[in-house]
Parts: C-alpha cells; sequence; structure tokens
C-alpha cells in the first residue's frame, strides 16, 4: 500500500510531500525524505522499548501505575522533553505538571532557549517559510548547517527554492554561510566568512554598527576582515528581501542569549533600509509546538514551574539541566527525549539516582538507567497528531500503521486519571 | 431546571427593559422567560433579587487566540509576573493582564457576564494554531474572522476581473478554515509589506498586483452579499493609526455606501491633524457620517489608560508604533495572504496624544445615536485589556466620573476634542445593546444576545 503527503516526524521543516510504502504494518520504502528521514521511516521497528519497572518486563498497566506512584510521592517532580511529541500529549503533560506542581521543561533549555531569552528582550522580524521561499534574493546561514542537519530545508524552502519572484531558485540567490569551520553548507554558498570560535557576538555587533554607518577602526573582527563585513552589510542593505537562519552556533556558544539578542536587533535594523528577517532553525520536529502550547497555557515558553499553584517561569532556575544538577528534583517523567545521551554528566547522572520514567517508542540511553519504561507510538507513524514547523505553522501528523502501544496522549491521560484518583 | 428569580431584566431585542421576570434554565440553556415552561413543578432558584439580569455579551472583536496573540504571550514574561493566577479545585492554572493565557481568558470573560467572543483576525495558514487555542478557552462559545484582504488569490482573480472566482475562494477559505466572516485588514497593505513597503491609498495601486484598496473591498462586500454570510465585511481601514487618517476611513464608508458594513476599532482610524503635534479628533465628522447611513455599524476600541500589547494584521503599522516608542517589535508575515504585528506599549493620561485617543473612543460612543451601530470594544489587547469593560461602562453611564478621568487630562486633550460638551449618559438598556443584543445582531447570531426562551441560548457556534 502507498501512502502520499505523508510528514516526517523528524526535524522542524516538517517535509510533507513524502512517500511511504506500507506492507503487513511495516513501512519498506521512503519517497522524497531525506537520508535523516528515510533512515526513521525504515527502521520504525527496530529497538523497541516494551514496558519495565527497575528492569523487568511488566504489563503496560503495572508500569502505568508505577509511575502514578512515584510522579504522586514526589514532593517535586520534573516533567522533561516534550519536542518530539504531539501537541495533544504536550497539552495533557502541562496539566499533570499543574496538578503534581511540579516543573515542566522541553528541550528548547539547552537548544534554542537563548532565542527565546532574545526574543522576550528584542522581538523579531520573521515569516512563514513560503515567504522565504518566494521572495528572497540573500539567504545568510549564521551558525547553522542545513546541509546535514535540516536536509531539505534549502531546496524547499530557502536557498535554492523556486517560488514566485524567484523561478530560477538557486540563481535568483546569493547566499552566505557565517560559522567557524566551512561546512558542507559553505561549501556550496556564494559567499563564506569564517569566525573565530565565540567570536560572533563581535561580528554581529560590528555588522550593526556598520550598518549604522559608524566607522570602524580595526582592520580584522574575530577573524573576520572589517572589509568583508562591511560588503556584506551593504549587500544586505541592498537586498529586496533578506533571509537570516540561525542555529546553536549562535545560541550555545558564549554570549548566547545576547548572540540572539543582536542578530534579532540587526535584522529590525535593516527593516529602516529594506525587507529582513530572521528565524532560528529549530531542530525536534515540534519543539516550536512546544514552545507554542506551554506558552498558550502557561504564559511562558519553557522552564515552567507550578509549586505555587500558578505558573512561575525560571529559565536557569526550572530549566531541566539546573534542578537535575542542583539535584533540586526528586523524581522525573521523561517524554520522547534522551537526556542522559545529550545532558551534561552530573544532570545525566542524578537522573539515575532518582526515579525516572521515561516515555518512549524506542530504548535510548534514558531507558537504560530509567526505573519504569512506558512504550508509546510515535506521533506520525502509530499515532495522529498536530506539529507546529519551525516557522509556527501546525501541520496534522497521520497515522501509517497499526501501534503496538497507545499514543503519548493516551498514556498521558491515564496517568492524570491516577494522579488524580490519589489523595 | 435552574430558576433566577427577582432579577431586574434586560433583554434589548425582546423590548424588556428592566422588568422583574424569572428565567428558566435547563441543560446550560434559556428554555424560557417570564412564564415557568409547561409541565415544570421544582426547579433549582437562584435569587437574583438586587442584581441585574442580562444576556451573555458577545464580543464582536478581540484577539484571544492564535499565532500573533501567542507571540504576544511569549514576548511579555514582565506582563504576566504581576498578574498571577493559581489553580483551584475546578479551575486550571494560568496567568492574566494584557495578554492572558487561554483559560484564564475564559473564566475572566465569564466573570464579566460574556458567553461570546469573536477572534478577529486569523490568517488561513494559522487557523488551525487558532481553533487548537480556543479548544483550550473555556466556557465561552467562540469564532473566527478569516484575514482575506491580502490573500494572492483574491488579489489574483480582482486582477483578471473574476468576481465569481472571488466569491467562491471566500466561500472555500472559510470552510476551509472554519471561519466564520471576512476579515480586511489593511487592504493591500501586507502585499507592499512583503517589500518593506506600505500602500499609499484607496486608490493608489497595490505593488504586486494591477489592483488597488478600493477594488479589494468592492470585491470582497460583493462576495460577501453573494454568499449571504451572516456578519457584513469586517474592515480594519488603510492609514490605521495616522493623524488625517478620518478621510481614509470616510472614503471607505463611502466606497461601499450601496452595502452593510462593520468599521472596526474606529477610535483609531478617526484622527485629524497632518501630524502628532497637531493631533486633533474627527470623531465628529465620523460619528455624523455613521447617524446617516443605516448600513453601517462599528466598534470602538476605547482607548484604556495603562499597558497594553498592540497587535495587529497591519505590519507597517505596526513598525510605525517601533519606531516611534522604541519598545520591542514583532513582525510575521504570512506568505501570500497575511502578516502580524506586535508591540508593547503605554497610554499615559498625562500624555496628550493618548488622552485625545482616549476621548475619541468616548465621543464616538456618545455622539453615535443608535446604540444598535456602536459596539463596546477595547481591540483587546490593542487599546486596553478586556477586563475593564466594566470601568469603561461606568464612564458612558456617569458624566461626573468621566469628567472627574478627564478633569485630569492635558488641556490639549480639552481643546482638540469635542468631549466636554457631551452630557449623554447610558442607560442599561442601552449598555445591553452595545455589549450583547446589537452585537449579536450585527453579527448575524440568531441564538445570541437576548433571553428569548426556547429558540435562544448558548448552542455552540457551527
Amino acid at each position: 500500500m502507498e501512502v502520499k503527503d505523508v510528514i516526517c516526524p523528524f526535524c522542524g521543516c516538517l517535509c510533507d510531500d513524502l512517500k511511504l510504502t506500507v506492507e503487513e504494518e511495516r513501512i519498506i520504502k521512503t519517497g522524497k525524505a531525506c537520508s535523516i528521514g528515510n533512515s526513521l521511516f525504515l527502521n520504525h521497528n527496530t529497538d523497541l522499548a516494551s514496558p519495565g519497572v527497575n528492569g523487568s518486563p511488566v504489563s503496560l498497566e503495572k508500569a502505568i501505575d508505577q509511575a502514578v506512584t512515584i510522579l504522586t510521592g514526589a514532593q517535586h517532580p520534573l516533567i522533561y522533553g516534550l519536542s518530539s511529541a504531539s501537541c495533544e500529549a504536550q497539552r495533557k503533560a502541562i496539566e499533570l505538571a499543574e496538578i503534581l506542581g511540579g516543573s515542566i521543561d522541553s528541550t528548547s533549555s539547552v537548544c534554542h532557549g537563548p532565542t527565546v531569552l532574545g526574543y522576550q528582550a528584542v522581538g523579531e522580524v520573521t515569516c512563514t517559510l513560503g515567504e522565504i521561499k518566494n521572495l528572497s534574493d540573500l539567504v545568510i546561514y549564521w551558525g547553522c548547517n542545513p546541509a546535514e542537519s535540516h536536509q531539505r530545508h534549502q531546496a524547499r524552502y530557502s536557498a535554492s527554492a523556486r517560488g514566485l519572484f524567484t523561478a530560477q531558485g538557486r540563481k535568483d540567490r546569493t547566499v552566505v554561510v557565517v560559522d567557524v569551520r566551512r561546512t558542507r553548507t559553505a561549501r556550496t554558498a556564494d559567499i563564506f566568512l569564517q569566525v573565530r570560535p565565540n567570536g560572533d557576538l563581535e561580528c554581529l555587533q560590528a555588522l550593526r554598527a556598520i550598518v549604522k554607518e559608524e566607522k570602524l577602526e580595526v582592520e580584522e573582527i574575530a577573524g573576520v576582515p572589517v572589509k568583508a563585513l562591511a560588503s556584506l552589510a551593504e549587500r544586505m542593505k541592498k537586498a529586496k528581501f533578506g533571509a537570516l537562519l540561525f542555529g546553536m552556533g549562535l545560541t550555545m556558544t558564549s554570549g548566547r542569549h545576547l548572540n540572539v539578542g543582536a542578530a534579532l536587533s540587526l535584522v529590525s535594523e535593516l527593516n529602516d533600509f529594506t525587507k529582513f528577517i530572521i528565524m532560528p532553525m529549530r531542530g525536534h520536529f515540534n519543539v516550536t509546538g512546544a514552545d507554542a502550547v506551554l506558552t498558550w497555557i502557561t504564559g511562558y515558553p519553557f522552564a515552567v514551574n507550578f509549586s505555587r499553584g500558578y505558573p512561575q517561569y525560571g529559565p536557569g532556575e526550572f530549566s531541566a539541566v539546573d534542578l537535575l544538577a542542583r539535584r533540586e528534583v526528586d523524581a522525573a517523567l521523561v517524554i520522547a527525549s534522551d537526556p542522559v545521551a545529550h545532558f551534561p554528566r552530573q544532570a545525566a547522572r542524578f537522573l539515575e539516582e532518582i526515579p525516572t520514567i521515561v516515555m518512549d517508542p524506542k530504548y535510548s540511553k534514558t531507558t537504560e538507567i530509567a526505573r519504569v519504561t512506558i512504550p508509546t507510538a510515535q506521533v506520525g507513524i502509530g499515532a495522529e497528531g498536530t506539529a507546529y514547523r519551525m516557522d509556527g505553522v501546525p501541520l496534522r501528523l497521520k497515522k501509517v500503521l497499526k501501534p503496538l502501544y497507545p499514543s503519548d496522549e493516551e498514556v498521558l491521560g491515564r496517568i492524570i486519571e491516577g494522579a488524580r484518583r490519589k489523595p | 431546571m435552574i430558576q433566577i428569580k427577582n432579577g431586574e431584566v434586560y433583554d434589548p431585542i425582546n423590548g424588556i427593559d428592566g422588568r422583574e421576570l424569572d428565567i428558566w434554565l435547563d441543560e446550560g440553556k434559556i428554555v424560557a422567560a417570564g412564564e415557568a415552561p409547561a409541565g415544570v413543578t421544582s426547579a433549582e432558584i437562584i435569587d437574583a433579587r438586587g442584581a441585574v439580569v442580562m444576556p451573555g455579551g458577545v464580543d464582536i472583536h478581540a484577539h484571544i487566540a492564535g499565532s500573533k496573540v501567542n507571540y504576544g504571550r511569549k514576548l511579555r514574561p514582565e506582563d504576566h509576573r504581576r498578574d498571577v493566577v493559581p489553580r483551584t479545585e475546578v479551575t486550571r492554572a494560568g496567568v492574566g493582564y494584557t495578554v492572558p493565557s487561554t483559560f484564564v481568558t475564559g473564566y475572566r470573560y465569564a466573570g464579566m457576564g460574556y458567553t461570546t467572543v469573536m477572534e478577529a483576525a486569523v490568517p488561513p495558514l494559522g487557523a488551525r494554531h487558532s481553533h487548537e487555542e480556543l479548544n483550550d478557552t473555556p466556557i465561552i462559545d467562540k469564532a473566527c474572522f478569516i484575514l482575506m484582504g491580502n490573500n494572492h488569490f483574491v488579489l489574483k482573480f480582482i486582477e483578471q476581473g473574476q468576481q465569481d472566482k472571488v466569491t467562491a475562494f471566500v466561500s472555500w477559505l472559510l470552510g476551509a478554515t472554519r471561519g466564520y466572516a471576512v476579515k480586511i485588514v489593511n487592504p493591500g497593505g501586507k502585499d507592499c509589506w512583503q517589500w518593506g513597503k506600505n500602500v499609499g491609498g484607496l486608490d493608489r495601486k497595490i505593488r504586486d498586483f494591477e489592483v488597488t484598496p478600493r477594488q479589494i473591498l468592492e470585491s470582497l462586500v460583493r462576495a460577501n452579499k453573494e454568499l449571504g454570510l451572516p456578519h457584513s465585511i469586517h474592515v480594519h481601514c488603510n492609514n490605521l493609526g495616522v493623524p488625517g487618517n478620518y478621510e481614509t476611513t470616510l472614503k471607505t464608508m463611502e466606497a461601499l455606501e450601496d452595502f452593510p458594513l462593520h468599521i472596526t476599532h474606529a477610535q483609531f482610524n478617526s484622527y485629524g491633524g497632518p501630524g502628532w503635534t497637531n493631533f486633533y479628533s474627527e470623531a465628529p465628522k465620523i460619528a455624523e457620517y455613521v447617524n446617516a447611513h443605516s448600513q453601517v455599524t462599528a466598534d470602538v476600541g476605547q482607548v484604556v489608560f495603562g499597558d497594553v500589547t498592540t497587535m495587529t494584521a497591519d505590519g507597517p503599522w505596526q513598525y510605525r508604533l517601533h519606531k516611534l516608542t522604541g519598545k520591542k517589535w514583532v513582525d510575521s508575515d504570512v506568505e501570500l495572504e497575511a502578516g502580524a504585528g506586535i508591540v508593547p506599549y503605554t497610554f499615559r493620561k498625562h500624555n496628550p496624544v493618548n488622552a485625545i485617543q482616549w476621548a475619541i473612543g468616548l465621543e464616538l460612543l456618545l455622539l453615535i445615536e443608535d446604540p444598535w451601530r456602536i459596539f463596546l470594544t477595547t481591540d483587546h489587547p490593542n487599546a486596553g485589556p478586556f477586563i475593564f469593560y466594566p470601568h469603561i461602562i461606568k464612564l458612558l453611564m456617569d458624566r461626573d466620573f468621566r469628567e472627574q478621568i478627564f478633569s485630569g487630562c492635558p488641556k490639549k486633550a480639552h481643546k482638540r476634542t469635542t468631549l466636554d460638551g457631551l452630557r449623554r449618559e447610558y442607560s442599561l438598556y442601552e449598555i445591553a445593546i452595545i455589549t450583547r443584543a446589537g452585537t449579536a445582531r450585527a453579527l448575524g447570531l440568531k441564538n445570541k444576545g437576548h433571553l428569548g426562551g426556547r429558540r435562544c441560548g448558548y448552542r455552540h457556534l457551527r
């Protein structure tokens, strides 16, 4: 059987034009997917997790009961992950955090959390991806490498996308890459500026100064000749529609939210001369949804705590890594994420000390240390659900196979029911 | 069955002006007023002695859900921190103030006696987002106005002179997005703003199409009529917030003279003067036009002194406000159809321009004679948060209160508006019209805005 217009639940591109060939409840072939998407779909049935408590196999009901006991018995539980779950599951996770009086955080806090802080200080001039496709004649990738991380981004939405006023695609655009090394994306760019590691803030502020026609009295800034920056600034001002797309090269290097704040300010200021937009290259396929759902229910996009009964916002205070490293939580529920593989060692180790519950379709480093493992259906393969593309456009993910286990949404619903019954 | 007894009932659609009447409810719906419904022998009684009973309020224009609202929420942690809402046994936690969380939005509207709110600016591509937030907005009924005044398909069909296709497309778009009404914001403006420009006025061609804002309005108003939609087109005029813009507003109304028309947040479009230094009110001219043309309705967009978060689909205006104030600025364009801008702002009583804006809203409410055609809004959260409706009602009903506040405003505000000479005070009956009966009628909501027994009530919008 062939399934058309499938949406890929991997990265923030949410490519919505995939074809899958399904036989006997297995995906055997993909069409149009990038290498990552292809691998995700073809390996959908490998390394599958099964229900477990303290390393022993149990029934799903038993695992859920144990999760309820742990969470309701905790003083300050942490719910973490969310970015690879559907918006429906995210809504339930927030309700659970509220009932438990715990903290809730998404992978944003170790990814584009600083982007949120920059945004809250400066604002942002942005757009949907179709605007970049249809209108842009200048695309700048700063601290990101879509050729490897968002493989179809350039063809579908940016550098080589053909649109209304960009019929020739790549030929109609100038592509610039700013990065600390010559990445695969940089190799196909028209201009590559190699910035010294941790030198992005200086470069961005220098560009802002040049845009405002200030004179710089140095030859070079963070490894980049001032002449090259001046020519880039001129190019930005003269563009008809410019786009600056940035990644963790800005958010997770020295300066963090200050880097992003400078980039956001630069783009705002360029709008005095022309149309210019900026967009973070969000990673997980529904991390944008996690930000959005948390914001509409609590007012804040990540690092939220409910211990006073109302939502409090505290990046650095209620963000997962900080809570764990300071040993401030006494239980954790990890939803569709693998923090043990990605967190700093101190934080990851603490997850091993406290009772940790993992909801995930697959085994991971985190299921290895978890007290309770609850397998769920992967949204976009075994379950339907909404996800938000990196530009905030909501799309409905399909269920293409009959799942072995219920969806995250359903499991969270059952945990909530259990938690309500406890005194 | 619930019986509300001894209350003073105001139900303008049924001509009831402050009579003591009993109201019966069954399963969340009003089933009878006056006499007990046949066969009813017992009911749970709510004693409303000393209280006023009105139909549920119907807000004809607010921004409560969707991508733009959520950008505003995310932008302003400082706004939420001073207004926290803890969880209770029956309600969810959240935050309030200018851009409340979805649950708090529902609770606070319901607490004010409102049962229906129109989300006034939904871009088709983001409609699913708006609906998802509305699903998390409890108690009140909701519907969406769909942005169409800059949609490339609409513009293309107008350029090709294919009115039938415009009409068919409007119909399809409302169905596909589960929308309620046709919203037009700064017609043609976004098409220019995607290149960082704005439209020049009603008769200047926009950038990418051989089309003028006047043609966009004329075509969509025809489509609206041909489809027999319950609400008229809902128009945010060109040149919003710009001194001297009253001329554009008058021209817009004149251009559409043969059709029903709703002008939204008219306060922002009743400005005189070539610039901010000689800024003055042209509210009397707008009111005069509305008074003479019974096909026009308007909502006011009343300014409330204090903090607001301005958010509109009018990108160029938000940029202008950002440059004017230096405050943080979000701009987000939606491909081929719409866009949004957001800038936090504070309306200050001692600022002459702000005081004049405040007075202009009240002038419109007091000078437009027919309460069935001017409605109470704050264009939430643009001119003020919706939680200030009771405060505005007091300004309208109590001249002393109004004068007391106005006396604290700068002299310029007294000289450049006619508010000092306006002695009108609203009655509760008129308040019931500008907050529920009139808005329900303008929206074509037959089951809303009155207490008329079986046929009415709180049925969900389809």
